[in-house]
C-alpha cells in the first residue's frame, strides 16, 4: 500500500522526528480528541433546530432555536415589520448592481460604479429613511415613504448602512490627508497632521460620545442632526486619519522616478497623482486598506454606547430578554461566524485585487 | 550659431551648505547636441535637472525657450512638455502598458484624441524597434526595451529639447548600443540634445561639444574634435586619461 507508506513517511518526518516533536505532536492530536467531538456534539448533534421557543430547547447542545426566532430582528433590528421590503429593495439594488459589474464591459462598468457611489447612497437614505421630501416652491415631486426614525434602524442592514457609508467616504478623505500631509504648503501640510493625529489619537468611542452628547451642545438651538448620521461622521473622520496614514505608507513606497518622470512630461500635480502616483501607491497598499476597512467593520458594534444597537446590540439586547436568559453562547457563536464569513469576503476580495492589478512578470 | 534655444547665466546652487553648482554659464542652439561628461558628484545631472526645474536654482537666470525659470513661472508645466527627459532608471510607469505609458501625456497635457495618440506612440515605438512590445508592462521587458520605450514615451511630447541623464548607466554592457543607436538616430533626425553619459564614443560620433565638468563647476566647454584631441586642463587631460 503505497498511500499508508507515504502517510507513514509524511508524519515520521513532519509530526515525529525526534522526541520533543512527539511530545508535542501528541499533545496536540489528544487535545483535537477531546475537544473536536464535544465541540461538535454542542452545535450539532446535541442541538436543537426546530421549534419556536426556549422551553423546547433540551439536553446538553446549543440552542439555535435562540437564533431563528430572533433572526428577523437580528437582521432588520427593531424597523416596522411591514416596511422591512424598503431594506431588502435597497439591499437587492446593491447586490443586483455589484454582480452586473462584474459581469458587462469596462464602460458600463465604471457608470455602474459611478452610480454605486455617487448616487446609489442617497437613494439607500431615502428608501430607508423615507424622509419626506417635500419642496413645493421647486415643484419637486418625490413619492413619499413613511418616514422610519434612525432610531429603529438596527441589526445587521444598520450595520452594512454604516460600515458602507464610512468606508465609502473616509476613503477618498483619507487620500486627500495622505497627500495634504505631504504637500508643500505648511498651511496644507500642518492641518492634515493636526487632523491625523487628533482623531488617531482618540479612542472611538470617545468620538462617539463626543458626536452623540457634545456635538450638539455646539450647534445652534434650532438645528438638529441625526444622532445615527453623527456617528457614521464620526466614524468615518476617525478611520480617515487610520486610511491616511496607510495611504501614505504607499506613497513612500514610490521612487522618487515616477514623479520625476510625471513631471519631465509636463504633467501638473492632480494629473500626476491621479494617473502615476495613486494608482501605484494604492495598489502597493491594498492589503493595509482591506486591514483598515475589515476594522471599521468590526468597529461599529461600538455604536452600542450611544444607544443605536447594530447586529451585535441586537444580539446583546436579545439575550437580557426574559424568555430567553442564557444563551448568550449561542449569540455570540452566531455573531462570531457572521461577522468571519463577512470579514473572510473582504480579505478574499482584497487578494483578488492583488493578483489582477499584478503587473510583474510571471 | 543658430537660434539660442536654451540659456544660463551664472547659475549657483546648494544642497544645504553644499554647493552643487558654481556659477555655471551655457547657451544651446537649436539642433546642437551637447554631451557632458565628469566625474560622479560633479553636478552634471543637477545641471540638466535644472532645464527643466526637476531642481530649483538658487541664483543666475535659466531661459528656455525664450522664457525664464522662476518661483513664480506658471507656465512650467508648458516648458516641460517642451523638454523630454530621459532617466538613468528609466522610471516607465509600472502599472501602465508600454503603450500607455507613451500615451498618458499626450492625451491629459497635450489633450490629444485618444486614438490619435494611440497612433502617435506606435510610431515613435516602431522609430525605437520595440513597436512589438508596445501591449506589455514595462516589468516584462529588458532594461533596454525599457529605455528605449522611455525615450519614445518623451519623443510622443512633440518635444523641442531633449535631456538624457546617464541613459545608459544602468543598463548591461549589451544593451547599451541598441539604446545608443536610438540615440544617434534622434541626434541625425536634428533634435536638440543635452546627453549626460560617459560613452566617449558616441560622443565622438554625435556631438557638436562638448563640456567637462568638476565639483560644480564647468571646467571646459570645447567643440567636440578639439576637446578629444587637444584638451587644455589637466583636469580634463586626467579625465579623459582614465575613460579612454
Amino acid at each position: 500500500m503505497i498511500n499508508t507508506n507515504k502517510i507513514y513517511q509524511w508524519s515520521r518526518t513532519n509530526l515525529f522526528s525526534n522526541w520533543y516533536n512527539c511530545v508535542i505532536s501528541l499533545i496536540i492530536i489528544y487535545a483535537f480528541i477531546a475537544l473536536i467531538p464535544q465541540l461538535f456534539n454542542w452545535l450539532f448533534f446535541d442541538a436543537t433546530f426546530k421549534g419556536s421557543s426556549s422551553k423546547e430547547c433540551y439536553g446538553d447542545g446549543a440552542c439555535w432555536i435562540f437564533i431563528t426566532v430572533w433572526f428577523e430582528k437580528f437582521i432588520y433590528g427593531l424597523y416596522p415589520d411591514n416596511q422591512i421590503w424598503r431594506i431588502n429593495l435597497a439591499f437587492l439594488i446593491l447586490i443586483f448592481s455589484v454582480i452586473t459589474s462584474i459581469f458587462v464591459k469596462a464602460k458600463l462598468r465604471r457608470n455602474i460604479i459611478i452610480f454605486l457611489i455617487f448616487i446609489f447612497p442617497f437613494i439607500a437614505i431615502w428608501l430607508i429613511g423615507g424622509f419626506a421630501i417635500d419642496i413645493e416652491s421647486l415643484e419637486i415631486y418625490i413619492p413619499i415613504l413613511e418616514e422610519v426614525d434612525t432610531r429603529v434602524w438596527g441589526g445587521l442592514s444598520l450595520t452594512f448602512i454604516m460600515a458602507i457609508f464610512a468606508m465609502l467616504f473616509c476613503f477618498p478623505l483619507g487620500i486627500f490627508l495622505a497627500l495634504g500631509r505631504r504637500s508643500s504648503l505648511p498651511v496644507i501640510r500642518y492641518s492634515s497632521i493636526g487632523f491625523i493625529e487628533f482623531w488617531r489619537g482618540v479612542p472611538l468611542i470617545t468620538v462617539l460620545f463626543m458626536a452623540s452628547v457634545m456635538f450638539p451642545m455646539f450647534l445652534p438651538a434650532d438645528t438638529y442632526v441625526d444622532k445615527l448620521f453623527r456617528c457614521i461622521i464620526g466614524i468615518t473622520l476617525f478611520e480617515a486619519a487610520y486610511m491616511a496614514e496607510v495611504i501614505r505608507g504607499g506613497l513612500q513606497a514610490l521612487p522618487r522616478g515616477q514623479y520625476d518622470a510625471a513631471k519631465s512630461l509636463g504633467m501638473g500635480y492632480w494629473q500626476m497623482n491621479s494617473m502615476v502616483i495613486l494608482p501605484q501607491a494604492l495598489k502597493i497598499v491594498i492589503p493595509g486598506i482591506a486591514n483598515t476597512f475589515i476594522a471599521l467593520f468590526k468597529d461599529t458594534p461600538l455604536i452600542l454606547v450611544v444607544g443605536l444597537l447594530e447586529f451585535l446590540g441586537m444580539i446583546n439586547l436579545a439575550k437580557t430578554n426574559p424568555e430567553w436568559l442564557g444563551f448568550a453562547a449561542e449569540g455570540y457563536v452566531f455573531a462570531a461566524a457572521v461577522y468571519w464569513v463577512f470579514c473572510y469576503s473582504m480579505s478574499r476580495y482584497s487578494q483578488n485585487l492583488e493578483e489582477r492589478f499584478s503587473t510583474e512578470r510571471k | 550659431m543658430s537660434e539660442t534655444i536654451i540659456e544660463l547665466k551664472g547659475v549657483n546652487k546648494w544642497f544645504g551648505d553644499f554647493q552643487v553648482l558654481k556659477n555655471v554659464d551655457l547657451t544651446v542652439g537649436l539642433k546642437q547636441k551637447i554631451v557632458v561628461c565628469g566625474p560622479s558628484g560633479s553636478g552634471k545631472s543637477t545641471l540638466i535637472r535644472c532645464i527643466n526645474r526637476l531642481e530649483e536654482h538658487q541664483e543666475g537666470q535659466i531661459f528656455v525657450d525664450g522664457i525664464e525659470l522662476t518661483k513664480a513661472t506658471k507656465d512650467i508645466e508648458k516648458i516641460r512638455a517642451e523638454v523630454g527627459m530621459v532617466f538613468q532608471q528609466f522610471n516607465l510607469f509600472p502599472h501602465l502598458s508600454i503603450v500607455d505609458n507613451c500615451t498618458l501625456a499626450p492625451i491629459w497635457v497635450k489633450k490629444m484624441p485618444k486614438k490619435k495618440a494611440e497612433e502617435l506612440a506606435l510610431q515613435q515605438l516602431d522609430q525605437v524597434h520595440i513597436s512589438d512590445q508596445a501591449r506589455k508592462f514595462p516589468g516584462q521587458l529588458s532594461g533596454g526595451q525599457q529605455q528605449r520605450a522611455a525615450i519614445a514615451r518623451a519623443l510622443c511630447m512633440k518635444p523641442k529639447i531633449m535631456l538624457f541623464d546617464e541613459p545608459t548607466s544602468a543598463l548591461d554592457p549589451e544593451m547599451i548600443k541598441e539604446v545608443l543607436d536610438v540615440m544617434v538616430e534622434l541626434a541625425k533626425g536634428g533634435m536638440t540634445m543635452i546627453v549626460v553619459t560617459h560613452e566617449m564614443g558616441f560622443a565622438k560620433e554625435v556631438a557638436d561639444q562638448m563640456i567637462f565638468m568638476d565639483e560644480g563647476m564647468i571646467v571646459e566647454k570645447a567643440p567636440t574634435k578639439e576637446f578629444f584631441a587637444n584638451p587644455k586642463s589637466d583636469r580634463t587631460k586626467l579625465f579623459l586619461s582614465q575613460i579612454l
